[in-house]
């Protein structure tokens, strides 16, 4: 299963690589390639021009801001931002998150970015980036524009990105102290892509949710916020989440494929709202 | 060549300088190129974990990773674990615990357990087989093999 | 020296990567190959535009069945047939008409397997589609047909019996019947197929190949209409074969052919969306099956109609897996009365042939699970129910008669079934298990289930092996193959104990053809059998010819250098493993996860040569085992697609899926058919997961109400069970 041949160049900013993305609309960035190149040996895919990203320095590196922001350069490795203390301080959901997002060798090679722009709808970041109020920080060679995750995310693998643009950073919001998250997913074996996936917060103040995200992946076609209204200035207690779940349930729209069925997975949404939840409860 | 690209690694401690056809995977060049044929192909698609190399200290998979992106690494295949002619403990309690059978998977194994236990030096049977979780082995049933990694890793906190 | 559970002598080159795969042979000018394959499921071929893939930098040739239409190639069955299989029979390329997702259309043979990719993408190939055969009894219609020359899908029918079932059903007091489903999967080796012919003057000599190297090098001398040593097939190491890989595939006369035409080395390697496309599947088979008991709970008779699903061709060996399923779903009980019809349906899928205990691990599926069924109808504790009917040892030998069409009348040659079923129960401490509270206070249900198996093994007529002195030790030469199962050194122990030398210094040669003058080579667990036994008697022949020349004192081997021994082993009778597998599996009801907290192989297999590997596979076999009855599936679509087509969608176990798994090995009764006293011990391991771990996830979802009746039980099947029986209630 050998690639179709393809330029290269790896370009040393990402000012050249948006030059390079300017004048070969059918080039494809290479970032981690994890899941870039299986699409390329199995020839579904046959871009004249590679750019890959993995010369910018700058694009990797996880940093806190003074108002608490955690800034992930697109080029992160997943395997730096698992193992990072910083990151297990500042956002605990997506700390959770990691050890789930498939093994080892291709998470030391795999990155945020990559995983970000692919939007393969059973992925964990996503999810972990709709939960978190997440921005976008994408570059275009006239500047830059921050996209929030819940308008990132805008169909079956597809993003708000267009054309000419690298997704450059990630950002997440400071965690406040009362904020607290559940990650819950099904899958066929350790390290496989979700059947269906939970990532949420929730922000409990004297005993009531202030404020709630749920975010659903691999149920549907793409990763999306479900509606957590129901949870709002109510205690988190066990009634309330079964309620929750079942109504996050009833409202999802899920996708079926050879590996399970729409109805397989509108249980499974139920299920794992309801256990992220209790996860939430509990921490 | 079309559109050769040069480049220069270091492959098991030995400078290696090549131009080649992007498209070349680090896989086929190891193997093709500098007749390293230790480093397997299972699937070419990033699955089985056959073709595991370790890459400026970590373990990634050889087929998804194309020559020309190694300029300035540092590269280790299995066949560069121990000296010429020799087995490092890992390799002899591979051995020793049956932990291999066809040895088809035995190199990306190798490479992957022997990253690991660098990063993780005293792991739990669990942590083990998590580790491993991203290499396929059709003939042991993977029981050797976890042996065979926790069995060193107890040998070397004794030492 | 037999007996020691030594360490492998072989192990050395796998681990530092020195081994020799076949795609690790390199040779001077040689060429790579890309094999074409059909896109679609079942289509007429209305034309093969070759220019623009010629003209392609670096290709030297592509041919099509016009190339090879001279040789009248066609896939010979070495296994069977059933009767009415020999019509349905493959040329090496598809002509007018391609009936499988896979089918090899045309080869194109280029500097290297990147420019030959460009080549074949540059073919421009069209098909006229027809209407598809996806499923085997929709296929019975008839109504769209694979072969329309031969004019029907049922590609085989007959029935095979033993005494009087009729009879047995009209005076049961109880009866149970159910319909079962065993799914396709395959062995999916880890290495996938892949050959290097060299032609040198006027002979091919060729790598890559195992298993049976002497019948594939006659059926391609053959087929190429050369003389048979004018082919010399040379066994290098192989990455796994569990009964998939060695038969004769299109590829064995293809690779061959491109390398006499071009007059130089061509290799082909198989990649991996091609080897789940093109390597033989198996295991799926429909039965609906039928128990009659006594009162007491003794079987009276067992009644079954199978129907196997082939694929779009038999190749050499596709009738061993209906055969096989039928004779093997009388398992080590004492059934007198037995009937099977026996159904195989061409559709357009992908060939079917062997894997790892062919048709047995189906029929056991089938069987343990409607005893269990019928125990919980009628009120039979699941261990008693089967200890009652196991063959007792003062009736061996047992006699299960004809049933298998193109064999003999075969007999359980010997073994203590109940006292290794009690072993097993005792080392599972089933007795307090089977009496916990199905749910526990995590929220899992739990279950226990059991399996009992037989599996024949040492399959004949002979085997031949020769024993070679040198100064510093002993070559032995030996017919069988070897893929991965460590006969390197099990046959070193069998030389070295008979002679009572050093295992240093015993260098074990394998399968390659040019090193014993005949030889049969590996499958159905044979190598130690008959390979083993080969060695013992060359041996036994060296020792007796150098004492004798040593005139009484002790032989001095390293003076005899040079001098050397053959000798052939001729066996047809089959010896019989058997034993028991146990499972203990949690079920999570909301998600119908599974976890299989234990799972537990027993086996006596007469005698271990090296008890290291044997425990490796059980151990190996019992996870491939457990896989599949969770995970491993080949999915078609409606049209013929195969929708499983990567490893990412066609699923393995891993590290975290089975991590306890035991197996306890037992030499509680040696084979007299053979001077070692062995058994086989490569797949007895497997025969017996589906139904054992079937039956512990049905006790677990018990109180739900669920049957477990179709194998795979992945997460989206047992969830359906789950939802539907929650709906019934």
């Amino acid at each position: 299963m050998k690639p179709a041949a393809f330029a290269y160049r790896a370009p040393a900013s990402v000012e050249e690589a948006l030059a390079l993305l300017e004048a070969n609309r059918e080039a494809k960035l290479l970032a981690g390639g994890q899941s870039l190149v299986p699409v390329l040996n199995f020839r579904l895919a046959s871009p004249p021009l590679l750019i890959d990203l993995n010369r910018i320095d700058a694009l990797a590196g996880v940093r806190e801001e003074a108002d608490g922001t955690l800034a992930i350069g697109a080029m992160t490795r997943h395997r730096a931002i698992e193992t990072s203390e910083r990151v297990r301080r500042a956002n605990p959901l997506l700390a959770a998150a990691m050890p789930y997002v498939a093994h080892a060798q291709i998470r030391n090679r795999g990155t945020i970015g990559g995983s970000l722009a692919h939007a393969d709808p059973a992925a964990e970041l996503p999810a972990v980036c709709l939960a978190c109020d997440a921005q976008m920080l994408i570059q275009h060679t006239r500047g830059t524009r921050r996209v929030a995750a819940h308008e990132f995310f805008t169909g079956f693998f597809s993003t708000a990105l267009t054309g000419a643009e690298v997704l450059v950073e990630v950002r997440f919001p400071a965690w406040p102290a009362e904020r607290r998250a559940g990650f819950a997913e099904v899958s066929r074996r350790h390290g496989d892509f979700a059947l269906a996936g939970v990532a949420l917060t929730a922000d409990v103040k004297d005993g009531r949710c202030e404020r709630a995200r749920i975010a659903l992946f691999g149920a549907e076609d793409l990763p999306r916020l479900a509606r957590a209204d129901m949870l709002l200035q109510q205690p988190l207690d066990a009634k309330r989440i079964a309620e929750a779940a079942r109504a996050v349930a009833a409202g999802s729209q899920p996708r079926a494929d050879h590996h399970a069925s729409a109805e397989y997975r509108r249980e499974l949404v139920e299920v794992l709202v309801r256990r992220a939840l209790e996860q939430a409860l509990a921490s | 060549m079309n559109g050769g690209v040069p480049v220069t690694m270091s492959v098991n401690g030995q400078e290696v300088s090549a131009t080649l056809e992007p498209r070349v995977s680090l896989a086929d060049f190891l193997r093709e190129r500098l007749n390293l044929t230790g480093t397997h192909l299972g699937c070419e698609h990033g699955v089985c974990g056959a073709c595991t190399v370790i890459v400026d200290g970590a373990a990634v998979r050889a087929c998804l990773l194309f020559a020309v992106q190694l300029e300035g690494a540092r590269v280790t295949t299995v066949e560069g674990l121990a000296p010429e002619g020799e087995l490092t403990d890992l390799q002899r309690a591979f051995r020793e615990h049956h932990a291999l059978q066809c040895g088809f998977c035995t190199p990306g194994f190798l490479t992957t357990a022997h990253a690991f236990l660098l990063e993780r030096p005293q792991p739990s049977a669990d942590e083990v087989r998590a580790a491993l979780s991203g290499n396929v082995c059709r003939c042991t049933g993977y029981l050797g093999i976890v042996e065979a990694v926790l069995a060193t890793a107890q040998a070397r906190a004794k030492a | 020296m037999i007996g020691q559970a030594l360490p492998r002598m072989e192990d050395r080159r796998f681990l530092s990567g020195r081994a020799c795969f076949v795609d690790d042979l390199k040779f001077p000018r040689m060429l790579h190959a890309v094999v074409v394959r059909s896109a679609q499921a079942h289509a007429l071929i209305r034309h093969i535009a070759t220019p623009a893939a010629r003209a392609m930098p670096g290709v030297e040739a592509v041919f099509t069945f016009a190339d090879i239409q001279r040789y009248k190639a066609l896939i010979p069955i070495r296994l069977g047939p059933l009767p009415g299989f020999e019509r349905y029979l493959q040329a090496p390329l598809a002509d007018r008409r391609v009936r499988y997702v896979g089918e090899p259309v045309a080869v194109v043979v280029a500097e290297n397997r990147y420019l030959a990719e460009d080549a074949a993408d540059a073919l421009a190939i069209e098909y006229e589609p027809l209407a598809p055969v996806v499923e085997a009894r929709a296929g019975m219609s008839d109504t769209s047909v694979v072969h329309p020359e031969v004019g029907t899908n049922i590609g085989t029918r007959y029935t095979s019996a033993i005494g009087d079932v009729a009879a047995a059903f009209g005076r049961a007091a109880h009866r149970r019947k159910a319909a079962f489903r065993c799914h396709r999967h395959s062995a999916m080796p880890l290495e996938t197929r892949g050959l290097v012919v060299v032609p040198r003057d006027g002979k091919l000599a060729l790598w890559g190949a195992t298993k049976v190297n002497f019948q594939n090098r006659r059926a391609l001398a053959q087929m190429l209409g050369i003389a048979v040593d004018a082919i010399e097939m040379i066994e290098t190491d192989v990455g796994g074969s569990f009964g998939v890989r060695g038969e004769f595939y299109p590829e064995d006369f293809l690779i061959p052919f491109a390398a006499r035409e071009l007059g130089r080395p061509v290799k082909w390697i198989e990649d991996r969306r091609e080897h789940l496309i093109a390597a033989n599947h198996s295991r799926e088979i429909e039965c609906e099956l039928e128990l009659a008991l006594s009162r007491e709970g003794e079987i009276l008779g067992l009644r079954a109609q199978l129907i196997a699903d082939m694929g779009a061709y038999v190749r050499t060996n596709g009738s061993v897996v209906p055969a096989k399923a039928a004779q093997f779903l009388l398992g080590p009980y004492r059934i007198r009365n037995f009937q099977c019809e026996v159904i195989g349906i061409m559709t357009n899928k992908t060939p079917v042939g062997t894997y790892r205990a062919p048709g047995r691990y189906e029929a056991n599926f089938f069987r343990e699970r409607l005893f269990d069924m019928a125990c919980r109808d009628f009120g039979f504790e699941p261990a008693e129910f089967r200890r009652r009917n196991l063959i007792r040892p003062s009736e061996m030998p047992w006699s299960i008669g004809k049933l298998v069409p193109y064999e003999p009348p075969s007999e359980y040659d010997n073994g203590d079934y109940p006292a290794i079923f009690d072993k097993a129960l005792e080392a599972f401490d089933y007795a307090r298990l089977a009496r916990q509270e199905a749910r526990q206070a995590d929220g899992k249900l739990h279950g226990v289930g059991m399996g009992c198996f037989v599996e024949s093994s040492g399959a004949g007529p002979a085997e031949t092996a020769r024993v070679v002195v040198r100064k510093d030790g002993f070559d032995v030469y030996v017919g069988s193959s070897s893929s991965g199962q460590g006969h390197e050194t099990s046959m070193a122990q069998i030389l070295a104990d008979e002679l009572g030398v050093p295992m240093g210094g015993i260098r074990v040669f394998h399968g390659s053809t040019g090193i014993v003058p005949n030889g049969y080579g590996t499958y159905h667990s044979r190598a130690i059998v008959m390979g083993g036994s080969a060695i013992l008697l060359a041996a036994r022949k060296l020792k007796a010819e150098l004492a004798h020349r040593s005139h009484g004192a002790p032989i001095d081997y390293a003076a005899f250098a040079g001098e050397e021994a053959i000798a052939t082993f001729e066996q047809s009778k089959r010896t019989y493993t058997y034993g028991a597998h146990l499972a203990h599996v949690a079920v999570d009801p909301q998600t119908a996860q599974v976890e299989v907290l234990r799972y537990l192989s027993v086996e006596d297999i007469g005698r271990a040569i090296n008890p290291l590997i044997v425990h490796g596979q059980a151990i190996g076999a019992a996870v491939q085992g457990l896989g599949a009855a969770f995970l491993d599936e080949f999915k078609y679509s409606e049209d013929g697609q195969l929708l499983t087509g990567s490893l990412a969608d066609y699923l393995l176990p891993l590290a975290t899926d089975f991590p306890v798994v035991e197996a306890l090995t037992f030499e509680n009764s040696p084979s007299a058919l053979n001077p070692l006293g062995v058994k086989g011990a490569g797949e007895g391991g497997i025969v017996a997961v589906g139904g054992a771990v079937a039956n512990a996830v049905a006790s677990a979802l018990q109180p739900l109400g669920v049957e477990i009746t179709a194998l795979p039980m992945s997460l989206d099947n047992l969830s359906a069970a789950i939802r539907a029986a929650r709906r019934s209630r």
